[in-house]
Parts: structure tokens; C-alpha cells; sequence
């Protein structure tokens, strides 16, 4: 069923897919060492439970967490843990706890993996507990655990999962390509993530301009003869893909302002991670891999490749004809809201959906760019997917401006960067914002700070005052009775 | 293997400042043939002294500022001020004026406030409207266009182009080729208690000056105007808005009272009305800022301009009409906020 884009906004935008997307998915080989970061990708990391030197077998757990943004690590490959350390890595701040993990040569596979007798069977609330256990991370490109999402979800009640195939971001073409060549694993991971969520219903969006994913799922879907499962087919356009955004194209809704996309009844998860949960349900394999797409104008072979978490990305793009003519950018994701790395080394994480290798030909307008004024044109606002007046939010930034930032609506901001892209003015507004979201926070964080402070200050006093009080009020009633005349205990007073 | 880094995204479209400013001023090369066609070769000189004035100015003030100036005088905004300015002075006036009104365009109207971007007024409006109010006898005298009665040449208009910029004194020898313009002889017409369609049929006005030589030039400007929301370089919301803003006016009160006031088809074909509309008030440094306020900001700018031509001492309203809705624009902006994704409104 098509559908059309109900979304403040948004641009179609020059795709790049068809340089990757043509080939099959390639399974890489195991590479000789693996490098896990414990923050895949969502800024907060998983407890290391194993120890350097120790070994460990393919799904053996090697990081468990508690913390709902967090998801527990499991080793892609059997080995010696080799390094437990501080590293570069594809997450917010650059670095991040590595465990790094040296193949042996060993097929060991840990007891844990087994295939899950009867998931139909598992109520909504142990098939939560077992996703988190197998940490399935989102794929689509935050890397938010799985459970987290199902969990609240079910808690608010949430009616529909939509499942994320739009795929809009230039260049980025592994959902494509799982969609194509899984596409009854994405349709069992789906009913799963439905059951898990409590939802009724299931809707899988796919952009318009991937007929192949579409007839693939059509078919699966058909397959399976239940109505509550359906196709959305919605428009190529930028960000179609973005979960909000989706959300309302295909549901008819809108996420509110600052809530989770349960308050409007709808739970989000990636056509990707639906696979991955079809994985774990038939073979009980935790979250050891994923398809990831190697591309750019920098690298030999452009395509798809399953990876295990960890691979380091050099060893990503040897396996894809290695490097060609001069890459400038390597970018984790892709063109519009992906991340540039400081080096190859660092190892792949869940939430990594595109590695791409930039040359000149494909950022070229971003180096060449020269920033002026702000014309206030207001093309940023008749672009922006979140009904934001960046131009007026440019202002507040460079003032300052706490309150105006966040009236204007800078959380709302989802860093998509499409104002930047139309910008006459070549003014980097995304970034800005970004950083004025972190000076938000940082200050709210001080004047929490403060306000703890002077609570403490208050609470003291107010101790230090009633002290003061019954001390004085026992001196008063002391000095009371000394000198009431006729009451004297001692009684010889006159 | 190492690489650098920077933020996101990674690509841009890579349209550029100076592209927007090269449109506008291709888009008005229509209305410059027919002004030129029409009026002599005035207006090429009124626009040589003001680009270079303007040039000149930006460059002092940016070095006055400690700015680089070479990008800013690449950008070419400052050379849309001084174009809108030369196309709405009279091509007669003297040098020295239209110099002194660019200077004060570009220094008053944009440099006080911080340069390209921050001047919350039109600067060519600016500069214009201190030249009117300073000037009113020198801005208010048209050449007559040379399709009245074949008895002034273009090679005659072109002589009196001349005269009048190097500031000779056009009453002695050019009586008669120069004359109010017909916005301006009908109001004073009215004043003088003559009916509409008295003064429409006098030789002198309807037959004459501007009436079918500024049709031309707004015809003109309206055709450059479409180009550039083609180019999607101007959207349709100020523009409508601004027609919309004089001409529903001017219909309900040419209906109630056809002998006084103006109809809609005078009104759009008259004076700056087109030039206004989508070249003056498109102006988005001093524009409201969302669509929304864009439609208010462009219906004030036209209603005034019809009260001012409807009842004020000006010839043309529409300098001091985008000059008072810039004013307005802090006050339209906070209340024509767009509703934003996932808010209530």
C-alpha cells in the first residue's frame, strides 16, 4: 500500500545506492582479531565479565548490563581476550572501554547458543528478558537496545510496531539488501517484536524506490496470512526513515514533543533488528553480527557485508577491494548524519549501518564550502522535517540564549542535517545545534547542581535553626519555672 | 590508517549566497530594457554611480568594521541594494544624489546594524526614503516617456538623461519633457476635486507620462518576478501578498466609489507596484520569517501602500510601506511561530 509522507518537509535527495547495492551480501571471513567496544553506539557501556587472558567461545556473553541504554556484548569469534582498555571507537566522545579479542583457530561454540525450542510459546515478558540477554541492539543506526524500546512499549501499550525499511539516507543500502535476500526473517522477527511489544498490529515501511525489498517482503508477507501485518510503501524522501518522521507517515500520527514514540501508541524497530531477533529465535545466536554497508567513491568493491561486531573497519574494507585513489572522510554511516572516524582501527558496533570511504567526488561541496552570513532565506525552515525555524534557532545558539533555544524547540532538532544542506549561506547549522544542545545541558546540569547545593544549604539551616529552637525553648522553660513564684520545686524562694 | 574528521553532514547542495543575489539581478533585466526603452539611457547611469557607490561603500565599511571585504563584495548583495535603489530613483536625478542615497543605503541602512544579514530594514528602501523626504522636487520628476505623441526621441530622452545627472537645471530647456508621474498627477488631480475619469482622459496623464510607461516596466518586473519564483529563489507567499494587500483594497474601493479611487489594474500596473512586490519586500534579511508571518508582513506592506497612495502626500507608498512592516516584523515573527512537529499548537 503507498502511502504519502505526512511530515513537516523533508528533500529528495541525490540516493548514491546504486554503487553498493547491485551485489549480494558477502559473509566475511572471521578476522584474526575483534575489537568490542562496550558502548555500541548509544553512549552508555556494558560491565566487562570476562578477564584478559581468559577464553572464550563464539557467543560466549563478555559484557552484561543493567542499564536500559546499554546492551550486553557477546564474542563474535572463539579466542583469548587479549586487551581490556580504552580505545578509539565509533561512539559520542570518540573512546570508549574495548575488549579485544584474538582468534584462535578454535570452532568452539559457547552452551548458550541454542535455538529457542518454541518462541511462540515465551510471554511477552520473558521474550523481553531473553532479547536483552542475546543483546539485540537496533540496527538501523542508534544502536538502542531492543528491549528497552519493547518494554516501555508494552508498559504504555503501544498498538502497532512499525517496522523501519525506509532506509533514506544516501549511500547506506544493507536493509535493502537483508530485505531482498531475508526477507521471511525480517517477516518471523517481526511477529516476535510484535508479540514482545504487545502490539496488534505490524506495519513494514519501504521506500518507494526499492522494488526488489518491496516484492521480497510482499511475498513473505503473503505468506504468512495474517492481516495484521502489512506494507507501507512511502515516498523517497529524506528523512522518510528518521523514526518520528516514519512514525507519522505510516501511522497517522505524531510522536508529542520530548515523549517516546509509545505515547502515541507505536513502537519503532529496524527491519534489520527484526532479522537479528529471527536469528536468535532459530539458531539462539545472540547479536554477533550484521549487515553492514562498505562504500564510497573510497573503496575497491563497494557492497554489503555480514560482519561480526567488532571486525576493525580496515580489515572491513581490505575484504571490499581496500582502498582507491585518495579517501578524505571515513565515515560511519552515511553522508547526511553519519559519523567521521580519526582512524580505520576501530572495531564495528551494532549500530553501525555504512562505512563509507569518502573522496573528494563525494564531499567535495562540503570542503569546498565557504560560510557567510545568514540571509535569513528560510530555506532551512521549508526543509526542516520538525516544523523548526533554524534560522531563528541559529540566532538563539549564537547568543546564547537558554530559554529562546528551547521555545524554538532545539530538542526537537533530530540533527538530520537538511537545513545545512540547503543552506545558501554553506553555514554548518546542524553542528551548531548540536552544540547548543550540549551547553543546554550542561547548564541545566549546573543549575541542578546549584539547586541541590542550596536544598542541602536550606535543609541544614533549618536543622541548625530547630536546634537552636529547643535549645532556647528548654532554656525558657527552665528559667520560666526558676522564676514563677509559688511553683518553685524548691519551694524557699520569699 | 588515519583520517580527519568533521561534522556532519557531510554533503551540502551547494547553493550559494552570491547565486540567490546573480538571479535577482538577472531577473531584472527586463524591467531595465523596458525602464531604459522607455525612460533614455538614465537608468544605466543612475545604476553605474550607484554599483560603484555601493562597491565603495561596503568595502570602507567592512574596513571600518576590521572585516575581510573581498568575500562580501563578492556576494553581491550590496549590488542588489544599489540595483533596487537605481530602479526606483527618477532617472533624472543628479549624480550626486543617487551616490549620496547608495552611500547612505548601504552605511545607515545595512552597516550600523552589523552588515549582511542584520539589518532588520530594506536598505535600498532606506536610502531611497531619506532621499525622497530630503529631495522631494528632484524624486519626484519623470522623464516623459517617448511614446506619447513622437515628438521626443529616445536620442533626445538620452540628452535629457545626461542633463539631468550632471544636475543642469531641466526647468529652462526641458520644460515639458519631464513631469510628475501618473500616480502622482492623479492624486493631486483628486486633491483638486477633478473626478477619476476626468483626470484618466486628460492628455496629460492617462494619454502621457507614466500611466503606459511604468504598465510596461511593472509588466516587466512582474515577468522577472516569476522567473525568479521559478527559480524558486523568491517563494509566492510575499509577493501574493503584497498585490493582495493593495489590489483587494483598491477593488472594494474602486467598486464603492469609481469616481475617487483607483482600480486594481491601475494600482498593479502603477508605479513601483511589481518592483515592490517581488524584488523590494521579497527582501528575507527583513522579512518576517516564517510563511505564515510572510503572508502578513507582504498584506501590511500592500494595504499601506494603498493608504498611502489613497490618501497620503507621497506619489508611491511602497518605500515607506516596507520600511514601517520591517518595523512590524519582531511583533509578526512572535506571533506566527509554525507549530512545531509533536506540539500542541
Amino acid at each position: 500500500m503507498a502511502v504519502r509522507s505526512r511530515f513537516p518537509a523533508g528533500l529528495a535527495l541525490d540516493a548514491h545506492k546504486q554503487q553498493a547495492c547491485g551485489t549480494q551480501i558477502v559473509e566475511l571471513p572471521l578476522p584474526a582479531h575483534l575489537v568490542l567496544a562496550l558502548d555500541q553506539g548509544t553512549g552508555y557501556s556494558a560491565e566487562p565479565v570476562v578477564a584478559v587472558g581468559e577464553a572464550v567461545a563464539t557467543g560466549t556473553l563478555v559484557a552484561r548490563t543493567g542499564h536500559p541504554f546499554a546492551s550486553a556484548v557477546h564474542a563474535p569469534l572463539a579466542g583469548i581476550v587479549v586487551a581490556i582498555e580504552a580505545r578509539e571507537a565509533a561512539v559520542e566522545g570518540g573512546r570508549s572501554v574495548c575488549i579485544v579479542i584474538e582468534g584462535n583457530g578454535s570452532d568452539r561454540i559457547d552452551d548458550s547458543v541454542r535455538p529457542v525450542k518454541d518462541p511462540a510459546s515465551l510471554g511477552p515478558e520473558e521474550l523481553v528478558r531473553r532479547l536483552r540477554d542475546a543483546g539485540i541492539a537496533g540496527l538501523g543506526g542508534a544502536g538502542f537496545p531492543a528491549s528497552t524500546k519493547l518494554a516501555s512499549a508494552r508498559n504504555l501499550g503501544a498498538h502497532t510496531l512499525v517496522l523501519n525499511g525506509a532506509e533514506c539516507e544516501p549511500w547506506i543500502c544493507c536493509d535493502d539488501a537483508l530485505m531482498r535476500s531475508a526477507a521471511s526473517d525480517v517477516v518471523l522477527g517481526a511477529l516476535i517484536l510484535r508479540r514482545a511489544a504487545g502490539a496488534v498490529r505490524c506495519v513494514i515501511a519501504i521506500e518507494e524506490d526499492k522494488p526488489a525489498a518491496i516484492a521480497a517482503v510482499t511475498g513473505a508477507i503473503d505468506g504468512l496470512r495474517d492481516d495484521a501485518v502489512t506494507l507501507a510503501v512511502v515516498p523517497a524522501v529524506y528523512p522518510q526513515g528518521a523514526e518520528r518522521q516514519l512514525i507519522t507517515t505510516v501511522a497517522g500520527v505524531e510522536v508529542p514533543s520530548g515523549g517516546l514514540p509509545a505515547d502515541a501508541g507505536v513502537i519503532c524497530q529496524n527491519v534489520a533488528t527484526a532479522a537479528a531477533v529471527a536469528r536468535w529465535a532459530t539458531r539462539g545466536e545472540p547479536m554477533l553480527s550484521r549487515v553492514v554497508t562498505v562504500t564510497g567513491s573510497g573503496v575497491g568493491h563497494p557492497g554489503n557485508v555480514r560482519a561480526p561486531i567488532g571486525t576493525p573497519l580496515a580489515a572491513l574494507i581490505a575484504a571490499s577491494g581496500g582502498y582507491r585513489g585518495t579517501p578524505l572522510r571515513l565515515i560511519a554511516g552515511g553522508s547526511m548524519t553519519g559519523r567521521a572516524l580519526p582512524s580505520d582501527e576501530v572495531g564495528l558496533t551494532k549500530s553501525m549501518n555504512c562505512v563509507l570511504v569518502a573522496t573528494r567526488d563525494d564531499i567535495g561541496s562540503r570542503l569546498g564550502a565557504v560560510e557567510l552570513p545568514c540571509i535569513r532565506c528560510g530555506d532551512c525552515a521549508n526543509s526542516c522535517p520538525a516544523g523548526l525555524l533554524p534560522q531563528q534557532l541559529l540566532r538563539a545558539a549564537l547568543a546564547d540564549a537558554h530559554d529562546t533555544l528551547r521555545q524554538l524547540g532545539v530538542h526537537d532538532c533530530i540533527e538530520c542535517g537538511l537545513c545545512d544542506y540547503v543552506c545558501p549561506s554553506q553555514i554548518p547549522l546542524a553542528d551548531r545545534f548540536r552544540e547548543a544542545k550540549r551547553r543546554l545541558q550542561e547548564a541545566e546540569a549546573m543549575t541542578k547542581k546549584a539547586a541541590d547545593a542550596r536544598e542541602r544549604h536550606e535543609l541544614r539551616q533549618r536543622r541548625l535553626q530547630e536546634a537552636a529552637t529547643i535549645e532556647q525553648e528548654t532554656f525558657e522553660s527552665v528559667r520560666g519555672r526558676a522564676r514563677r513564684p509559688g511553683v518553685d520545686s524548691t519551694g524557699d524562694s520569699n | 590508517m588515519r583520517f580527519d574528521t568533521s561534522p556532519a553532514p557531510h554533503v551540502i547542495a551547494g547553493y550559494t549566497v552570491p547565486r540567490v543575489m546573480f538571479q535577482v539581478l538577472f531577473a531584472l533585466v527586463p524591467a531595465g530594457v523596458a525602464h531604459v526603452v522607455l525612460f533614455g539611457p538614465g537608468l544605466l547611469l543612475q545604476l553605474s554611480v550607484a554599483c560603484v557607490t555601493a562597491l565603495l561603500a561596503e568595502a570602507v565599511a567592512l574596513r571600518w568594521r576590521g572585516r575581510d571585504a573581498v568575500p562580501a563584495l563578492k556576494d553581491g548583495s550590496v549590488l542588489v541594494t544599489a540595483f533596487l535603489l537605481a530602479f526606483s530613483i527618477p532617472p533624472l536625478l543628479p549624480w550626486w544624489l543617487g551616490a549620496l542615497g547608495t552611500a547612505l543605503a548601504v552605511l545607515l541602512g545595512k552597516h550600523v546594524f552589523g552588515g549582511l544579514g542584520q539589518n532588520p530594514f530594506n536598505p535600498a528602501m532606506v536610502g531611497y526614503a531619506i532621499l525622497l523626504v530630503s529631495f522631494p522636487a528632484e524624486m519626484t520628476r519623470w522623464p516623459v516617456p517617448m511614446d506619447v505623441d513622437g515628438t521626443r526621441t529616445w536620442s533626445e530622452l538620452a540628452r535629457l538623461s545626461f542633463a539631468g545627472f550632471y544636475g543642469a537645471d531641466l526647468t529652462a530647456r526641458w520644460d515639458g519633457y519631464t513631469g510628475a508621474t501618473a500616480l502622482d498627477s492623479i492624486r493631486s488631480g483628486l486633491d483638486l476635486r477633478y473626478t477619476l475619469p476626468e483626470l484618466l482622459g486628460r492628455e496629460d496623464i492617462a494619454g502621457t507620462p507614466g500611466a503606459r510607461g511604468f504598465a510596461w516596466i511593472n509588466l516587466a518586473a512582474l515577468a522577472g518576478g516569476l522567473y525568479l519564483m521559478l527559480r524558486r529563489i523568491v517563494r509566492w507567499h510575499i509577493p501574493v501578498a503584497v498585490l493582495g494587500g493593495l489590489l483587494v483594497p483598491s477593488f472594494i474601493a474602486h467598486g464603492l466609489d469609481s469616481g475617487n479611487a483607483l482600480g486594481p489594474a491601475m494600482q498593479a500596473f502603477s508605479g513601483a507596484t511589481m518592483l515592490a512586490a517581488f524584488f523590494i519586500a521579497t527582501d528575507p534579511v527583513s522579512a518576517a520569517t516564517s510563511d505564515r508571518g510572510r503572508l502578513w508582513y507582504g498584506a501590511g506592506i500592500g494595504l499601506i501602500a494603498w493608504i498611502i497612495r489613497t490618501w497620503g502626500d507621497y506619489p508611491d507608498g511602497f518605500a515607506f510601506a516596507v520600511l514601517l512592516m520591517n518595523l512590524a516584523v519582531p511583533f509578526i515573527d512572535r506571533y506566527t511561530v509554525p507549530r512545531i512537529y509533536g506540539r500542541q499548537p
